[in-house]
């Protein structure tokens, strides 16, 4: 395996969503797996996954083909208690980084202790990359999924790729 | 690098943070019934100590909640750090390196 790789990922449907207990028990049901309640975990099921961004808020990624079915559900399932849903897949982007000097290149940018004590699998967060605000979750031992907005994803990838030729192989 | 406890998130470094000026200033029930003079010192006049200080700050580049902290404006330690709506503690100023 080559030390430090990039992915892409197949297209994605975003929505950060946003709301009290009652919504965000009623979401679960929709999204057919409970939002992680502890601060900075990531929860899903199959292809589905919420990301804790704050604790009343997540990201909710799902297949680009699910999106507007699992919209519709989210919506009807939490019709009875006040919440924000935001479809967010048209502002932002990511991809996966892996390889054993992964944490060592994000760490290039990222101030986070990244050791897998303090940061280990299925830990997510918002946090800073050099200049730009990224979304940070960690997949596996040696794999980072980076979510960013549009804009920012080739400064992102940019700063990565730049750190990631000290370990080239 | 500065490590700041957020209450929701834990100890994160000082980069994901900002500033939020001094905390526990509540806005007056009746503003029309203050004089300008005690409108001014509500809008602009802060403490300013030297020394240990109630200020809020924001996770902006984590959770983005707000919250509050006690920090020495000397020595930049940060003694406590509480949820918005909780009272300021009385935490004896932590050391540096602590």
């Amino acid at each position: 395996m080559a030390e430090i790789a990039f992915a892409d990922l197949p297209p994605t449907a975003r929505f950060v969503l946003r709301g009290r207990p009652a919504a965000v028990d009623a979401a679960g049901t929709a999204l057919g797996f409970a939002l992680p309640g502890v601060a900075c975990r990531a929860a899903g099921a199959g292809e589905r996954a919420a990301l804790w961004l704050g604790p009343d808020e997540w990201l909710v990624l799902a297949p680009e083909a699910e999106g507007a079915a699992l919209a519709a559900a989210l919506e009807a399932a939490m019709a009875a208690a006040a919440h924000s849903l935001v479809d967010v897949g048209h502002r932002q982007d990511g991809f996966v980084l892996r390889g054993s000097w992964a944490a060592v290149v994000l760490n290039a940018g990222c101030p986070l202790n990244l050791d897998p004590a303090a940061f280990p699998i299925g830990m997510c967060t918002r946090t800073v990359l050099a200049k730009a605000e990224i979304v940070l979750w960690r997949t596996g031992a040696e794999a980072f999924r980076v979510e960013a907005m549009r804009s920012f994803l080739p400064y992102v990838r940019g700063v990565l790729a730049e750190a990631a030729r000290e370990f080239a192989a | 690098m500065l490590l700041i406890d957020c209450p929701y998130c834990g100890k994160r470094p000082e980069l994901e943070f900002a500033y939020g000026g001094e905390a526990h200033i509540a806005r007056p029930q009746d503003p029309a019934a203050l004089s300008d003079d005690e409108w001014a010192t509500f809008l602009y006049l802060r403490t300013n100590p030297k020394g240990t200080h109630a200020e809020r700050w924001r996770h902006v580049h984590g959770c983005g909640r707000f919250f509050n902290a006690v920090r020495d404006t000397v020595s930049d330690v940060f003694a406590a750090t509480y949820r918005v709506g909780e009272p300021r503690p009385d935490a004896a100023p932590r050391k540096a390196g602590e």
